[in-house]
C-alpha cells in the first residue's frame, strides 16, 4: 500500500482588499490632503461654537483694527471683531451654502441631463438649445440677476434664494456633462430591456440610469461646492450675497477692509485666504476624484 | 423776526459750518467763475420717484435740484439766512401773519412758459393739502398756512393761520420746488414720474441704475448762471467703487459724505488734487418701531430696546469707521435748542450705566412677555452709515437676548416699505436743512399728520407740545416746551435717535463754486458751481 502521500498544508490567503479611503489615499495623496483640509473646515463649521474663541458678532471698540497677537491670533476688524472667529463661522456659511448649492444645481442638472438623453429627439434638442442659452451668459452675471430679481429669503439663518441663485448657473453646466454620459448608457442592453418590461420613463430614468451617472455626478458635485463658495464670495463682495454682521468670508473682503487694509491688512488677507485653502482644496479633491473614480486615467 | 431766535440760529450755524474746515476756500474767493465742461458726481442712492415733496432722501434732491427752483434758498456763505431763488423780494409784515414774495420777471419753465404766483400757489396748495393720491411729506410743515392769494402772475402772498417765527425759512426749503400748475392741474401726481422746473439745467436723460444728466438751461433767470454745460449724476451705492471713480477722475465730487477712513485714504493718494470739507450734520439715524404690529405697540418693549444701545461707546467707536460722530436728542447736539448733554446724561439710553440700562431693559421684555424677542431689522443698503449702524444695533440688542435679522435693501424699496408699514422694526433717517425744532420735531408729529413718522404712532400729547413749541416766540419758554415734547418722546419710545452724522465731502480741487453747509439737502442746485479748467 502505498504509504500516504503528505500535503503540503497550503492555506490559500485572498489578497487582502485595502479599503477604498486607503486605496484613495495612496493613489491621490493631494486629493487626501485636500480631503483633510476639507474636513478640518466642516468641523470649524460644524463646531464653530466651540473652536472659535470669540462671538463673531461681538463689537469690541477697544480692540478695533487690532494686528494679530495671542489674545486675536488673526486680528480685529474696524468693529473690534474678531477675524479668527468671524473666518470659522464664515466656514459655516460658505460651507453651507456651496454644500447646498451643488446640491440642488448638481441634482436639476443631473436629473435634466439624464432625462434630455433618454428622450433623445425634438425634446433633447428644445432641452440643449435652452442650455446653450444659460450657459452664454456669464456664471456670475446670471447669479446677480436671479438675486436681484429673488431678493432674499432668509429660513433658519440661510437665505433660501442665495442659494437658488447660485445654483442656477450650475444647472445646464452639469446637464451637458451627464448627458454627454447619459447617452451612452441609454443604448445599453438593459435600458432596452427596461423599455421592453414596460418600465415608467421615470423609473427607467431614476432607477437604472441616474445611478450610473454617479461618478461624473459625484465629481462635479465636488468641484462645484468650490465654484458655489467662490460665488457666494463674490456675491457677497458685491454686496448681493449674505448680509452683515454674518460672518461669511466674501462679505469680510468688502465694506470698510478696502479703507483699512493698509492700515490693518490682516482684515483682508485671512478672509482672502480662507477663500482661496476652499477653492483650491475642494478643486482638487474633485480633480484627484475624478482620477480615482474614472478608469481612463488609471491605465 | 425775533432777535433772540435769530441769534440762536447764528450759533447754530457757527458750530454746525465752522467746524474743520480743510483746504476750503469760500466760493466767493475762489476767483471769477469760468464757463463750461461737464460736472461728473456720484449721487450714493437713486431716487425712487421724481417729487421732493413726497421724500425725504437726498438721493431725490441731488438728482433733480439742478432742474428746480425754490421761492427761496439758504444763503450758505451766511447760513442761515435766506437768499433769493425765484422771489426776488420780500415782505415779512410785523406779525408774522402774511408774506408777500415778488417772483423773478424773467423766470421760466423750461418749455419756455413763465413761471407765475398760479404755480406757486398750485405748489404750496399741493403740499400743505396734497390731493388724495398724492404723498406731502411737507403738510405739517405749511399747515400754518391760511390762504395763498395772487394778486397778480408775479405776486404771491401768504396769509397764516397762525404766526410760525420759522417760517420764512421753512419758504427756502429745498424740497419746495415750484411745478407748473397746469401740469398739477391735470395730473397732481405727474411730478413723481415727469420733470418740469425752472432750474438752471434741463433734464437731459436718467438710466436707471446709472446716471441722471442735465444741459445748461439758457433761459435761467439768474444771470450769467448755470456755469456748466452740464452734468452727469452717477449712481454709486458702493462706496469702494466710488472712492476708486472720485480717485481715477471719473467723478469729480460726491456731495453727501463719505467716512473718515474714505477721506483718509483718498486724501493720502491724490493730496492737494482733493478738498476735503468738514461740518456737523442735520443728519440723524433713528430706530423706529413699528407701533401697529406686535409686541412693538407695547411701550415696554419699546424702551426697553431704546435702552439697550450704548450710544456713547457707539459714538466713540463709530465716529472712525462711519460718517456717525454724536450721542444726542431729537435736536442736533450743539445747536441751541438742543438738551444739554449734562441733562443728556440723565436721560435713560443716553447715560453710562449700560449694565444698569440693560439690566431694565431685560426686566422690561421679561414684563412684556417677551425674554427672547426675535424681529428683523430693515435696513437701507447704503454702507454709509446704515451699515455700520445696523451691525452695531444688532449687536446691542444681542447684549440682552435679543435675536435680530439685519435686513437690507435698496433706497426705493427700503422706504417702500417703511412707507407702507411693512417692516418691525427700522433703522430711519431724520433728514433736516436746519436747526428749526418745529423743522426737527416734525417727524415725531402723530402719523395721520406727519406721513414721514414711520412709527405710524398717534400721540396726541406729542402733538399739542409740539403746536405749543412752534407759537412760542420766547426761547426759554420753547426751550421748556421742546424738552417736554422730547420726555414724551423717548418715554413713549415710538422712535428713537440713534446718532447723529458728520459730514465730509470730497471734491476735487478744480470743482468750484459749492458750498459746504451742514446739510447735503441745501447747495445742490449746481447753478453756482465752475471747473477751473
Amino acid at each position: 500500500m502505498a504509504g500516504a502521500v503528505s500535503q503540503p498544508n497550503v492555506v490559500y490567503k485572498a489578497r487582502k482588499r485595502r479599503s477604498p479611503l486607503v486605496d484613495f489615499c495612496i493613489a491621490q495623496p493631494l486629493g487626501a490632503v485636500s480631503g483633510v483640509a476639507i474636513l478640518v473646515m466642516l468641523f470649524a463649521g460644524i463646531f464653530a461654537e466651540i473652536v472659535a474663541p470669540y462671538d463673531p458678532l461681538n463689537i469690541d471698540f477697544g480692540a478695533m483694527l487690532a494686528a494679530p497677537s495671542p489674545e486675536h491670533v488673526m486680528g480685529t476688524d474696524a468693529f473690534g471683531r474678531d477675524i479668527f472667529s468671524r473666518v470659522i463661522y464664515g466656514a459655516r456659511t460658505a460651507l453651507t451654502i456651496g454644500f447646498f448649492s451643488s446640491l440642488f444645481g448638481c441634482t436639476l442638472g443631473a436629473t435634466i441631463g439624464v432625462a434630455s438623453a433618454y428622450f433623445g429627439g425634438r425634446i433633447d434638442m428644445v432641452v440643449q438649445r435652452f442650455i446653450d442659452v444659460i450657459l452664454s451668459f456669464p456664471i456670475i452675471v446670471l447669479a446677480l440677476v436671479v438675486v436681484a430679481m429673488l431678493g432674499r429669503n432668509q429660513i433658519a439663518g440661510v437665505d433660501v434664494n442665495l442659494i437658488f441663485a447660485i445654483a442656477i448657473p450650475i444647472v445646464p453646466k452639469v446637464a451637458r456633462v451627464v448627458r454627454a454620459a447619459a447617452l451612452s448608457i441609454r443604448e445599453m442592453p438593459y435600458i432596452d430591456a427596461a423599455r421592453a418590461a414596460g418600465f415608467s420613463h421615470a423609473r427607467i430614468i431614476f432607477r437604472h440610469m441616474v445611478p450610473n451617472v454617479a461618478a461624473p455626478f459625484l465629481i462635479m458635485f465636488t468641484a462645484f461646492i468650490a465654484q458655489a463658495i467662490l460665488l457666494e464670495a463674490s456675491l457677497s463682495f458685491l454686496g448681493l450675497g449674505v448680509t452683515e454682521p454674518t460672518p461669511a468670508w466674501g462679505l469680510m473682503l468688502s465694506g470698510n477692509a478696502s479703507d483699512f487694509y493698509r492700515e490693518a491688512p490682516w482684515m483682508i488677507l485671512f478672509p482672502g485666504l480662507a477663500i482661496s485653502a476652499a477653492v483650491f482644496a475642494f478643486n482638487l479633491f474633485g480633480d484627484s476624484l475624478r482620477d480615482w473614480l474614472d478608469p481612463k486615467f488609471k491605465v | 423776526m425775533d432777535s433772540n431766535r435769530r441769534d440762536f440760529m447764528k450759533a447754530a450755524a457757527f458750530t454746525a459750518a465752522g467746524i474743520g474746515l480743510l483746504d476750503a476756500l469760500p466760493a466767493h474767493a475762489q476767483g471769477a467763475p469760468k464757463r463750461g465742461g461737464t460736472l461728473n458726481f456720484a449721487i450714493s442712492a437713486e431716487t425712487p420717484h421724481y417729487d421732493a415733496h413726497g421724500s425725504d432722501t437726498f438721493a431725490t434732491l441731488h438728482f433733480g435740484s439742478p432742474f428746480h427752483s425754490t421761492l427761496l434758498q439758504f444763503d450758505l456763505a451766511n447760513y442761515p439766512k435766506v437768499k433769493a431763488d425765484l422771489a426776488v423780494s420780500w415782505e415779512v409784515a410785523g406779525d408774522l401773519m402774511t408774506y408777500t414774495f415778488k417772483l423773478a420777471p424773467n423766470a421760466n419753465f423750461h418749455d419756455g412758459s413763465p413761471v407765475t404766483s398760479a404755480d406757486v400757489k398750485a405748489t404750496y396748495d399741493r403740499m400743505r393739502n396734497p390731493p388724495t393720491g398724492v404723498v406731502s411729506t411737507r403738510k405739517a410743515t405749511f399747515e400754518d398756512i391760511d390762504t395763498i392769494e395772487t394778486p397778480d402772475p408775479k405776486t404771491v402772498v401768504f396769509k397764516m393761520k397762525a404766526p410760525n417765527p420759522a417760517m420764512l425759512e421753512h419758504f427756502a426749503s429745498p424740497w419746495n420746488w415750484i411745478y407748473k400748475a397746469s401740469i398739477l392741474a391735470g395730473n397732481p401726481n405727474a411730478p413723481r414720474t415727469a420733470i418740469m422746473g425752472s432750474g438752471p439745467f434741463r433734464f437731459g436723460e436718467h438710466v436707471k441704475g446709472s446716471h441722471v444728466s442735465g444741459t445748461r438751461f439758457d433761459g435761467y433767470f439768474k444771470s450769467g448762471q448755470p456755469y456748466l454745460d452740464g452734468f452727469r449724476g452717477v449712481f454709486m451705492t458702493q462706496p469702494a467703487a466710488m472712492m476708486n471713480a472720485l480717485q481715477g477722475g471719473q467723478v469729480q465730487a460726491e456731495f453727501r459724505g463719505v467716512s473718515p477712513a474714505e477721506r483718509d485714504r483718498i486724501v493720502q493718494v491724490m493730496g492737494n488734487r482733493i478738498r476735503a470739507e468738514e461740518s456737523s450734520w442735520t443728519l440723524n439715524l433713528m430706530i423706529v418701531f413699528n407701533t401697529e404690529k406686535k409686541p412693538f405697540d407695547d411701550v415696554r418693549v419699546r424702551r426697553a430696546l431704546h435702552l439697550a444701545i450704548d450710544r456713547r461707546g457707539g459714538a466713540v467707536g463709530l465716529a472712525r469707521t462711519a460718517t456717525l460722530r454724536d450721542a444726542g436728542g431729537l435736536i442736533r447736539p450743539g445747536s441751541p435748542f438742543a438738551m444739554k448733554d449734562e441733562d443728556l446724561l440723565k436721560v435713560p439710553g443716553f447715560g453710562r450705566d449700560m449694565n444698569a440700562a440693560r439690566a431694565e431693559a431685560r426686566r422690561l421684555l421679561r414684563e412684556a412677555g417677551v425674554p427672547n424677542l426675535t424681529f428683523v431689522l430693515h435696513n437701507r443698503n447704503l454702507a454709509q452709515p446704515y451699515t455700520p449702524a445696523g451691525i452695531f444695533v444688532v449687536d446691542q440688542w444681542r447684549q440682552i437676548g435679543v435675536n435680530v435679522e439685519h435686513r437690507q435693501s435698496e433706497t426705493s424699496p427700503y422706504l417702500a416699505g417703511m412707507s407702507s408699514g411693512n417692516f418691525d422694526v427700522a433703522i430711519d433717517f431724520s433728514n433736516l436743512f436746519m436747526d428749526e425744532p418745529s423743522l426737527a420735531l416734525a417727524k415725531y408729529l402723530s402719523f395721520n399728520r406727519a406721513p414721514e413718522n414711520r412709527s405710524r404712532a398717534i400721540d396726541a400729547e406729542m402733538d399739542r407740545l409740539y403746536a405749543a413749541q412752534a407759537r412760542e416766540r420766547d426761547d426759554k419758554k420753547r426751550f421748556e416746551l421742546i424738552r417736554a415734547f422730547e420726555k414724551r418722546a423717548l418715554d413713549q419710545a415710538y422712535q428713537v435717535p440713534l446718532l447723529w452724522w458728520h459730514r465730509i465731502v470730497l471734491t476735487h480741487a478744480n470743482v468750484m463754486g459749492w458750498q459746504m453747509s451742514p446739510s447735503h439737502n441745501l447747495g445742490q442746485d449746481l447753478s453756482g458751481v465752475w471747473l477751473n479748467a
